[in-house]
């Protein structure tokens, strides 16, 4: 059985049911942000769904995909984008690889 | 056989769905008619024969479709076209340039209006070459051509393996003929449809970016750039059905539908004539097989100017104009 349902995304507003004000506070905050401003709402898609794939939400890359093809992105930008997910994401581990060097070199003879 | 010739026996054609509400009632309850207003654009499709089967056409135009305009038609159409309320004539199909006699109707055409369009898929272009190139410049006709992307794979999975490299060659021969440029009279033009089930982006946007990436990579110009939405009729209709996306599709177009945008639709300033010679309120009702105004008539039997009540028929995929900001 999958947790994820797809209709979750439809019904996402009756999240507010229990708390509508910081509900409604975080819907409007989150419409602002991605609005056109000195980024266009395009590229924003773009980095929503790189995020999307580093925090592995089967929701936001469900609408994150629709929304940049929607906004005129292509296969191949999405493609891109997703891969500086992952070299941030795979950087990100391979760095602390640093951490576990500085602690082997103080253990080690 | 191409594998998508007999899609539409398999599938039928645009049907109601529980889900939508029909176009007619949304139009009723916004208390809105459509009624053509003064047409000022005659569409003539010449045949659904083309060398391309792409998989967003909503004619269903291909090499295995023979129909072709006949000469006496055309004639029939030069009367119509000569009424003075027209300013434009598309010339379209299928792909126009593969009509033995498309350079001649052309020509009878041109001096009727002031702007005589010309849509073309650009590979048949190609192949006609320099010859139908110059003869189009020197008629000065205006050139509407299909780049759907700007991504190569993404251009060939709609269009065919090869469409986009010779698509591209093809916009830099017409660029290098005039077509296009800032201080030519020339003009070349896109049209970019989205490559699936999904609403195209704001018009202006994409144009701009068309501009510069087509600027930047290949050196290629051009004046104006037009987007919208797949109607969902013919094989783009056999694909949204085959891949599971034809009701969440019609959904999405009916969702988005802006009453504001009845006012300026496309289908109250233009006349469509088939291939036969019989009218259309569009070029979409007529894949549909909508006559003009529900009633079968013959481009002989039109009587211009149209009755200012003159209704408009339609269908659900007429959701797909009035999506958004709408199909001006």
């Amino acid at each position: 059985m999958s947790y994820f349902k797809e209709d979750h995304l439809a019904k996402f507003a009756e999240i507010g049911k229990e708390a509508p004000e910081l509900a409604q506070k975080f819907f409007d905050y989150y419409q602002n942000v991605f609005a056109e401003g000195e980024l266009s709402e395009r590229e924003k898609a773009l980095i929503a769904l790189a995020v999307a794939h580093t925090v592995q939400c089967p929701y936001c890359i469900d609408a994150y995909t629709r929304a940049c093809l929607e906004k005129g992105s292509n296969t191949a930008e999405m493609t891109e984008a997703v891969h500086v997910a992952t070299a941030i994401k795979g950087g990100s581990a391979l760095v602390h690889g640093m951490q576990m060097r500085d602690i082997a070199a103080k253990l080690s003879m | 056989m191409h594998p998508h010739e007999n899609d539409l026996n398999d599938v039928g054609q645009s049907d109601s769905l529980p889900a939508v509400e029909p176009f007619y009632q949304t139009l009723k309850k916004q208390g809105l008619i459509l009624t053509k207003s003064r047409p000022t654009i005659l569409q003539v499709n010449t045949g659904f024969l083309c060398n391309q089967v792409c998989r967003h056409c909503h004619l269903d135009a291909g090499p295995h479709r023979k129909e072709l305009m006949g000469r006496e038609t055309m004639e029939q159409v030069f009367a119509i076209a000569a009424h003075p309320q027209f300013d434009t004539i598309d010339v379209t199909g299928g792909a126009p340039e593969l009509h033995p006699d498309l350079l001649w109707f052309l020509a009878q055409l041109r001096p009727l209006a002031p702007k005589v369009i010309l849509r073309s898929n650009l590979t048949v272009l190609a192949e006609k070459g320099t010859p139908m190139m110059t003869q189009l410049k020197e008629l000065g006709i205006t050139i509407v051509a299909s780049m759907p992307s700007l991504n190569e794979a993404q251009a060939d999975t709609l269009r065919g393996q090869g469409v986009f490299s010779n698509s591209i060659e093809t916009l830099r021969q017409l660029n290098r003929m005039g077509y296009g440029q800032a201080e030519s009279d020339l003009e070349l033009d896109l049209v970019a449809n989205p490559a699936g089930a999904f609403l195209p982006p704001s018009q202006c946007e994409l144009e701009q970016r068309f501009k510069k990436r087509l600027q930047q990579k290949w050196r290629i110009k051009f004046n104006n750039l037009y987007s919208f939405a797949n109607v969902p009729l013919g094989r783009f209709q056999v694909w949204l059905r085959r891949s599971g996306n034809y009701t969440d599709y019609m959904q999405k177009l009916a969702n988005a539908f802006n009453p504001a945008s009845v006012e300026g639709l496309m289908c109250r300033t233009i006349l469509s004539v088939a291939w036969d010679g019989f009218l259309y309120d569009c070029d979409f009702n007529q894949a549909a097989g909508i006559h003009m105004g529900k009633r079968k008539t013959h481009i002989t039997e039109l009587e211009l100017p149209l009755k200012p009540e003159h209704k408009i028929a339609t269908g659900d995929h007429c959701y797909t104009c009035t999506a958004g900001a709408g199909f001006t």
